[in-house]
């Protein structure tokens, strides 16, 4: 068993989350406000020495000695924006002063949608199309069946071809699912339930590692029964 | 109007900023880049208060569970202090320092803790929600059990008398590799046009729920 | 109560004991688990045992305690085999736990006997940058100046004093970033940024919840994908490093066997008693 004063508030916080199988209680409620409190004062603390002390405070801090020092004003001082920006979405805790807030969450969202217009249409669509297209057929002899081919055929990529494009129908609602549609959207809906399967089967991988870990921390640090 | 402005400006220096990476756009799109860090921080940092602010109101007004609100005022209040004040500023993180030992032995254990709860819930729930009732939900099971089988050396050893390349791993990778990878691809082509297509509306301004409904 | 109505009623909390045992009793079983590998997880060592001596990598830790049962071992893994053969490792993170990780999984690294022997040293062998906000736009700008992001290293030290951090200035003095990723930004946002946009090399550690969906982009946008901690076994056999990933193999076995048990089981009762009320409702 282990000596450690660490390891033994660990594993009493683990325990008392544990507890929440039998039935919620007290001991559980008081570890998950720890948790919350904890959480937040990290996030705190890591964005302030991260990110706000080098980059905001330092920067200001070095223009004003570059002014101070008859250096004159440099590009520094666009930094007081970020800052005059970041104390305006603070101003979101007043009621009153709220709407202020909207000014540096445009700014957020005209980023991220300027970003995402390209790096989502690039990544996840173009190159997606290439990916599904490009290694269907290829230069050389193939085969299909008794059939000789003049060209190469990748049968796993026609598979996924064709389960892609059917998948995509089926997300298609301008066009009503039936004949040719409803049939497509139908292969469609078998190809997304083995996908859905396998998400399934890969979440239930991951839960149950994670449950591992706590259990060989309780048996092997804590414990000291598994080495 | 200031705020749709903000968006529209900004949005469309860093779409033109992928084309163009010279000058003036890769000096904007630097200096906006660390603008953005500075107002995401605060952004997270306003979320830590606002935390704190309800806490406080359930607390003054004696509220449903205001003890536990004061055990989150609390041990936010202890963590902020350890780390502001008694962990030597920016090397707070340094191994051996307090703020260190409250992240790998309170952090830590209740972080990977109450993920590995979901475990349990998820067992739980296989047991009771988890019926075929039809033929696509069959199909679903099936290929979660195919991949759960074989994605652990449990899977191969069942089937140790099929020859090498015929084996569970081997069907969990045609799985993984063909449908999967199918369906994954459509729903992904599917997203990245939904995408597209509101980042083009916020930059134009068509789109202004991120403003509450007004400019 | 008939044997049906009790299997249909059960208490969960026999179910949540259950599970328990059958990932606990393994841990104290010492059976050797063959690892198959995955060509997805062979990307990932193949990239790297290209890479010549020397070379910066850049390690982006996107996890946190949440889920590092998942993917610490592939961190440890990784910082061994790169250490141990004389791979220079920029750590970083868009997740302010993951640099914290990455410095508990240092200190595992740096005990191993491989790496000790080299005596890796901090600033020259390894450096940590930290945490910086902003989530994809600190990639973005990683593409252009890569110490305009991260000034000083995660202790607030100018990364100029620090040899491995010489002539970097964005990716195209990385042979290769792994990014390890629980989530959001992850994998995704190092593919479409670093990978895509700026051409680097990327693979990727990630839980198994996310893992389904990486291999879309494999292999021609990622060159491995190692999956939640089967991932970090098949990486470990890969690299000559067992550690708990591979150990851990035993107990990710029989919780699926559990697991595909409970849902045969509630199956086969949820069928039986539709079939009793057709009966009864027949007979009816």
């Amino acid at each position: 068993m282990s000596v450690n004063l660490g390891v033994w508030v660990g594993a009493l916080l683990t325990l008392g989350i544990l507890s929440f199988l039998y039935r919620d209680n007290p001991v559980y409620k008081v570890c998950e406000a720890i948790f919350i409190g904890v959480s937040a004062g990290y996030w705190f603390v890591s964005l302030f020495w991260q990110n706000i002390q080098p980059k905001l405070y330092l920067n200001l801090r070095g223009a004003v000695e570059t002014l101070a020092s008859g250096g004159g004003i440099d590009s520094r001082w666009l930094y007081l924006i970020a800052g005059v920006l970041g104390v305006m979405m603070l101003m979101r805790l007043l009621p009153k002063a709220g709407w202020i807030a909207r000014w540096p969450l445009a700014f957020i969202v005209g980023t991220t949608a300027g970003l995402y217009l390209i790096t989502y249409l690039q990544s996840n669509a173009i190159n997606q199309i290439h990916d599904t297209l490009v290694p269907l057929v290829g230069r050389g002899e193939g085969r299909f069946l008794f059939i000789a081919l003049p060209f190469h055929v990748d049968w796993a990529a026609l598979l996924v071809f064709i389960g892609t494009v059917s998948g995509l129908v089926y997300f298609f609602f301008s066009v009503e699912h039936t004949r040719l549609a409803g049939k497509t959207a139908r292969l469609g809906i078998f190809f997304l339930m083995i996908t859905f399967g396998a998400s399934f089967g890969y979440t239930v991988m991951s839960r149950m590692s994670l449950l591992i870990g706590r259990m060989d921390f309780l048996v092997g640090d804590w414990l000291g029964l598994v080495h | 109007m200031v705020p749709l402005f903000l968006t529209a400006f900004v949005g469309t220096i860093f779409v033109i900023q992928f084309f163009v990476p010279h000058r003036p756009f890769s000096s904007m799109q630097g200096l906006l880049t660390d603008w953005v860090q500075i107002i995401v921080a605060f952004a997270i940092w306003l979320g830590a208060l606002n935390l704190m602010r309800v806490s406080a109101e359930s607390v003054s007004k004696r509220e449903k569970g205001w003890p536990y609100a004061v055990i989150i005022i609390a041990s936010f209040l202890l963590m902020a202090v350890i780390g502001f004040f008694f962990s030597g500023g920016t090397r707070f993180q340094d191994p051996g320092t307090p703020f260190d030992w409250m992240y790998q032995n309170v952090y830590n254990p209740l972080s990977a803790t109450m993920f590995a709860m979901l475990a349990f819930y998820v067992a739980s729930a296989s047991y009771r929600a988890f019926r075929a009732r039809n033929r696509e939900a069959t199909l679903l099971l099936l290929a979660g059990f195919l991949v759960m089988l074989g994605r652990v050396p449990v899977g191969d050893q069942i089937t140790a008398f099929l020859p090498d390349g015929y084996r569970l791993s081997n069907l969990a990778d045609l799985i993984m590799n063909i449908p999967n990878k199918a369906g994954q691809r459509a729903i992904m082509i599917g997203i990245a046009l939904g995408i597209v297509s509101t980042s083009l509306r916020l930059i134009l301004g068509i789109e202004r729920s991120h403003l509450g409904g007004e400019a | 109560m008939s044997l049906l109505d009790r299997m249909l009623a059960v208490d969960r909390r026999w179910i949540f004991l259950l599970v328990a045992a059958a990932v606990t009793v393994p841990l104290f079983l010492e059976l050797e688990q063959k690892i198959e590998v995955t060509q997805e997880s062979r990307g990932v060592a193949d990239a790297l045992r290209a890479l010549p001596a020397g070379s910066r990598v850049i390690m982006a830790c996107d996890y946190d305690p949440g889920t590092a049962a998942e993917v610490q071992p592939m961190a440890i893994t990784f910082l061994k085999y790169c250490l141990s053969h004389q791979l220079r490792v920029i750590i970083m993170g868009l997740w302010p736990q993951g640099p914290m990780q990455a410095d508990l999984a240092l200190r595992d690294a740096l005990r191993d006997p491989a790496v000790a022997a080299l005596n890796p040293q901090y600033g020259v062998d390894y450096v940590n940058l930290g945490f910086q906000s902003g989530n994809e736009v600190v990639i973005q700008r990683m593409g252009s100046d890569i110490p305009a992001v991260f000034p000083r290293d995660s202790r607030g030290r100018p990364i100029g004093e620090f040899p491995i951090m010489e002539n970097v200035r964005n990716f195209g003095a990385v042979a290769y970033v792994f990014n390890i990723s629980a989530g959001y930004p992850g994998t995704v946002e190092w593919i479409q940024f670093a990978g895509d946009r700026f051409h680097a090399p990327v693979g990727s550690g990630t839980t198994a919840v996310s893992a389904p969906l990486y291999y879309t982009y494999f292999p021609r946008q990622v060159t491995g994908v190692l999956g939640g901690m089967k991932g970090a076994a098949e990486f470990e056999a890969l690299t000559g490093f067992p550690g708990k990933g591979s150990r851990f193999m035993l107990s990710q076995s029989f919780a699926h066997v559990v697991v595909i048990l409970f849902i045969v089981l509630g199956n086969i009762a949820f069928f039986l008693s539709r079939r009793r009320k057709r009966r009864a409702e027949g007979a009816a």
